[in-house]
């Protein structure tokens, strides 16, 4: 609950939470409130401007942008969210499991996310498309997969060195089972990392599977998802700049709360950086 | 003793790029459907003629034979020809190279200045409002997403404004792609450059400077600066691996040739010679240029050699 104060107590993180409030409100309740149709063509004139009736304007094919981009909170939000959940969890698996078990398989491990993390992570997420194939989930999975070293590089370094202090040392000097001082004791303690960490990758991971819907090997049209929509808008920037300043802009500002409250949190729940 | 030291990187270099080219090479044996069907798939060839390119391709040959050949290939650099454009993969490589370079030195140009400059701007007066207003910006520039930041550059800068062009090979034509690449090297850069100007500022030898007499611009640009460069620096390994993202979806958006424009082709094109070449270039590339920052590392902070 202190955490949760202190969060409101900083402006921008203030302003974020409310932006996602509305971003995710938005996707929850689209249905309900989106005046049209996300796929109804022909709701309005091809490529009409932004008007009270269509606030955002209308899409090639006559469809209302603001109903579209109220539905691709629901993408975007969901594609990010599986993605961090893939890499925290084989990350924080694998960071833990080489940081515990010390010797060989760390040293072996470590370099292997060396190795890995010198792989621009988009060449990674594309040749895992490559091999899945193109699509909207597999799109989530490629990010997800390539992102798994960032996180196991922090997490190990986060558990190794909680492995030298007392308290787990004690536990393990009592004879407690691996598995029991991994979660009840080392698990508790790397929480606030693991949560900063994928609030701040959160961000990241929107950001990157629109990029990837952008180049046209994640989701596909016509779901509304923001990245699909503005590599559709691109080919009319000149003639309807609306198609695609508005879902970039949903992007942006959902991206910006995101990163908005992971730097507050990251402030609060880090010791080393509460002190500056 | 210095050569040694200076050269225990390389070490490392050939396990990093036979373990990097063996996930390559195995992530390509995943992929599914038969690749010379692939290739065959719009003429009507014959039974014959499938199990003649599957022979001249190597592909009939066992598992193990097929991977020492492709390492030898990787050495080489000769990966046959794209399934698409029948033209040899290396001279496909080549010809787009030199556009994503260019894009590249341009974008690491203006993230580098910029980003330095707001970095240094920002941590000679820690939470004051000029360090407010910048973070803010440095962490819109690292939420934006590029592709929208491209689009939005031509929609202003290009079709409203008519300042700049978009096409073309001239230098003026290089500026929007530059500035989109760069921006997103930016905001990191911008953060990381702070923090660590704040860290050092408050070290004793900045004090001592300080305590001398020295004029303060000196003591920021001659003791504080140089050593707040060193873990910018070694971020920079990451940062380039960030500038090929930022290249492929710049080279898509303004429709310029180069590396990352053709990789992302290849991919929805399911050309796989021209993916695994791209995908061996641009890891070596990489391996090399961390390698370069690790060397750099060592000549600017006299404290690594020690290690």
């Amino acid at each position: 609950m202190k955490t949760f104060r202190q969060l409101f107590g900083s402006p921008g993180a203030a302003v974020g939470l409310l932006v996602l409030v509305i971003v995710i409100g938005g996707a929850i309740i689209a249905p309900f409130v989106a005046p049209y149709d996300w796929n109804g063509t022909g709701v309005c004139r091809r490529l009409a401007a932004p008007s009270a009736a269509h606030w955002f304007g209308c899409d090639l094919f006559g469809r209302d942008v603001f109903s579209r981009v109220l539905y691709g909170g629901r993408y975007s939000l969901a594609m990010g969210l599986s993605t961090v959940a893939i890499s925290t969890s084989f990350g924080g698996l694998f960071g833990v499991i080489i940081a515990y078990t010390k010797g060989w398989t760390d040293r072996l491990g470590s370099r292997g996310i060396d190795i890995m993390l010198g792989f621009p992570p988009i060449l990674l997420a594309i040749l895992l498309i490559a091999i899945f194939g193109v699509g909207l989930l597999n799109a989530a999975l490629a990010v997800g997969l390539a992102s798994i070293p960032r996180f196991a590089r922090v997490i190990r370094g986060a558990t190794l060195s909680l492995t030298t202090l007392d308290y787990v040392e004690a536990a393990q000097a009592m004879g407690a089972r691996h598995l029991r001082v991994v979660w009840r004791h080392l698990l508790p303690n790397l929480a606030p990392t693991i949560i900063v960490l994928a609030t701040l990758d959160l961000g990241n991971a929107v950001l990157f599977t629109a990029t990837l819907s952008f180049l046209g090997l994640g989701a596909q049209p016509p779901t509304p998802e923001w990245g699909t929509m503005l590599n559709a808008g691109r080919d009319y920037i000149r003639y309807a700049p609306w198609t695609m300043i508005f879902p970039g802009l949903a992007l942006f500002l959902t991206v910006m709360a995101v990163n908005l409250v992971g730097d507050r949190l990251s402030r609060i729940l880090d010791p080393r950086r509460r002190a500056r | 003793m210095r050569v040694r030291r200076l050269l225990r990187p390389f070490a490392g270099l050939i396990p990093t790029l036979l373990l990097t080219w063996t996930l390559v090479f195995g992530a390509l044996q995943l992929v599914p459907g038969d690749p010379v069907e692939l290739m065959l798939a719009n003429s009507q060839a014959s039974e014959q003629a499938v199990a003649a390119t599957r022979t001249k391709l190597g592909l009939d040959r066992p598992v193990w034979l097929q991977y020492v050949t492709f390492l030898g290939h990787a050495v080489t650099g000769d990966f046959g020809n794209s399934f698409r454009t029948r033209e040899p993969v290396t001279k496909m490589i080549g010809d787009q190279l030199p556009a994503t370079l260019w894009l590249s030195a341009g974008g690491l140009l203006f993230g580098l200045i910029f980003g330095t400059l707001l970095g240094v701007v920002a941590g000679l007066r820690p939470d004051g409002w000029i360090d407010t207003s910048i973070m803010t910006i440095a962490l819109a520039g690292v939420s934006m997403p590029g592709f929208w930041v491209a689009m939005l550059l031509i929609q202003i800068f290009a079709t409203s404004l008519g300042w700049l062009p978009v096409l073309g090979s001239g230098p003026t034509a290089l500026i929007l792609p530059s500035i989109s690449v760069g921006l997103f090297l930016v905001g990191g850069l911008a953060r990381l450059v702070r923090s660590s100007l704040i860290e050092v500022l408050g070290q004793d030898y900045v004090r001592t400077a300080r305590a001398k007499g020295l004029p303060e611009a000196r003591v920021v640009i001659k003791h504080a600066l140089r050593n707040a460069a060193i873990p910018p620096l070694s971020l920079l390994g990451v940062q380039f691996a960030l500038l090929i993202g930022g290249a492929v979806v710049t080279e898509t958006v303004f429709a310029r040739p180069g590396i990352g424009a053709m990789l992302v082709t290849a991919v929805l094109e399911k050309d796989y010679p021209l993916v695994q070449g791209i995908a061996v270039w641009t890891t070596a590339a990489c391996v090399l240029v961390n390698l370069l920052i690790d060397l750099l590392y060592t000549i600017l902070d006299p404290r690594a050699r020690l290690v």
